[in-house]
């Protein structure tokens, strides 16, 4: 009988609309005299990974950025967890954003500290009840999931690109986020480099059970790493849908855009989510 | 007639009305922009200086940074301060000496040398280096924070930008350049006694029981008050300078490039309106 119930909720939990963490809704947000988003509206779901694709100038990093109110929207709502970001003080923002890890395009590692002052730096912070054990083994865990162990001691400028990108992401993940959003996450990076950077980015996913944004021009990443994709086009949602529809798409953008992209070898990686 | 079309055609034309009237609309256009952006700066200066002052009250002080930024503006400054302090007690005492001896008055060179030194040369002197050297280096290193997107990564990981890297900063200079004034003055009677020898004989204790007893409490405090202001102005203007930098490369050397300048200005102002407070105090 009991067996009967679970199995009656979890069929009827199922057939609940997914719910939303983010929901963008008629978001407007211009510099100067240009206007870089455009009414734009979108939804990210629980344990989903939401790619944005768009040519450079189209607004992706401007939308992310909104969305930790790093920029303040002109209009429009954005939700988060149901709260709406653009009205939240200080002290709401700050507890907002401890639940957001944020990896930026250029990595933003502090210059001046080492690789576990680094990660040390938001946990000391954010987690202050840790002791000094706890905080070690986070680091120490941290930096293993991104396969950068050896790296604990040594300063950001003694690193290759690749290994600035994974020890920012150790950085954000160190604090348990629920949301991730990557900027450009694969940019500047060979081949080789951009495949386990999108692995990684599913193995925090998996890992974590995160849901996340992905701001990227690269095709090979939206492919190893997006459920669901959206295309932003001159500030607007220009397609969504999944990776497989863009690439049948007969739409000239779209068509444009994946044209002379081979597929990845990071498509052959089983795909989490 | 004939005479006349030469000169005429020397004549230079006139501007039409029509020409006249653009470009008179152009200058009071680029009038208008100059003042907005004038007023905008301002505003910008006073709403970052009420945040630092906000952020320095509120709690979770970071002692640690604090500590690490006094080291770095008093420690690293030391050969720099070390060196003008002699140098410019030195020169001051070589060049007053034959004035003095004209007079008959070389016994009043060690006197004369000290009060310089402590109301004006020194306190000056030490910040406007203070402001190539600490203002500019952190406008420097904030500017190229901002560049490289790592403020904005502080403020996403819920800890205030302000409170971490403006607040021990400003207050870092505040208590350190008093300090390093106190410093380059003494080095600056070292100077000076060491010029008085040159062309003299005077003994360490006679020079310096001399250079003492002209400096009485009334020289002395408001020279030392004056430059917690300098300390404060070079540390904030740095400050803001380096965080309201662009976000290309190049503006993380106009953000240092303006530290100095507007510090080095803030620093010769604050010691005008100073000199005008002792003046009516003493």
């Amino acid at each position: 009988m009991e067996q009967e119930i679970s199995n009656i909720a979890r069929e009827a939990t199922a057939a609940l609309p997914p719910k939303p963490v983010i929901e963008v809704k008629n978001l407007r947000k211009g510099f100067d005299k240009v206007e870089v988003l455009r009414d734009l509206s979108l939804q990210l779901f629980e344990n989903e990974n939401l790619v944005v694709l768009g040519k450079s100038g189209s607004g992706k990093s401007v939308l992310i950025k909104c969305m930790v109110r790093l920029l303040r929207a002109d209009a429009g709502t954005i939700r988060i967890f149901g709260e709406n970001v653009q009205e939240m003080n200080d002290r709401e923002l700050a507890e907002l954003r401890v639940k957001i890890g944020f990896l930026f395009q250029r990595g933003a590692l502090y210059d001046s500290m080492t690789i576990r002052e680094n990660l040390e730096f938001p946990l000391v912070r954010i987690k202050k009840y840790l002791s000094r054990k706890e905080i070690d083994a986070k680091i120490e865990e941290a930096l293993e999931n991104v396969g950068l162990s050896d790296t604990i001691n040594k300063m950001p400028s003694q690193l290759s690109g690749g290994m600035r990108k994974r020890a920012s992401l150790a950085r954000t993940i160190v604090v348990d986020p629920m949301i991730m959003l990557y900027d450009e996450p694969t940019t500047g990076l060979d081949p080789v480099t951009s495949d386990e950077i999108s692995m990684l980015i599913n193995n925090v996913k998996k890992k974590y059970n995160t849901s996340s944004v992905i701001i990227t021009h690269d095709i090979a990443c939206a492919r190893a790493t997006g459920d669901r994709v959206i295309m932003l086009n001159e500030g607007e949602v220009h397609m969504e849908g999944t990776i497989r529809s863009f690439e049948q798409s007969s739409d000239p953008l779209i068509q444009s855009f994946f044209k002379f992209r081979e597929p990845s070898s990071a498509k052959a990686q089983p795909h989490h989510g | 007639m004939k005479a006349i079309r030469p000169v005429l055609q020397r004549i230079p034309k006139l501007p039409s009305v029509k020409t006249q009237a653009i470009k008179i609309s152009d200058n009071a256009i680029k009038k208008t922009q100059l003042t907005t952006r004038f007023f905008r700066e301002v505003g910008e200066f006073c709403l970052f200086a009420w945040l630092t002052l906000k952020a320095t009250f509120s709690r979770d002080f970071e002692f640690r940074e604090f500590l690490r930024q006094c080291f770095k503006v008093g420690n690293k400054t030391l050969p720099l301060i070390s060196l003008t302090g002699l140098v410019i007690g030195l020169v001051l005492t070589i060049q007053s000496r034959p004035i003095l001896a004209n007079f008959g008055a070389t016994s009043m060179l060690p006197g004369m040398v000290a009060l310089s030194l402590v109301r004006e040369m020194g306190p000056v002197v030490t910040a406007l280096i203070c402001c190539g050297k600490i203002g500019s280096g952190m406008g420097a290193e904030l500017g190229s924070m901002k560049v490289t997107e790592q403020i904005d990564a502080m403020e996403v990981s819920s800890t205030n930008p302000m409170r971490y890297l403006v607040v021990p900063r400003v207050l870092a200079a505040t208590l350190m350049i008093p300090v390093l004034v106190l410093y380059a003055d003494a080095f600056g009677i070292l100077g000076s006694w060491a010029g008085a020898n040159i062309k003299g004989d005077v003994t360490f204790t006679l020079f310096f029981t001399q250079a003492f007893s002209a400096i009485w409490f009334s020289d002395f405090f408001p020279a030392v008050i004056k430059t917690f202001f300098f300390g404060a102005a070079i540390g904030f203007v740095g400050c803001y300078k380096g965080f309201t930098a662009g976000r290309g490369t190049e503006s993380v050397g106009k953000a240092a490039n303006q530290s100095v300048v507007l510090a080095s200005v803030f620093v010769i102002l604050i010691d005008l309106i100073a000199v005008q407070i002792t003046d009516m105090l003493y």
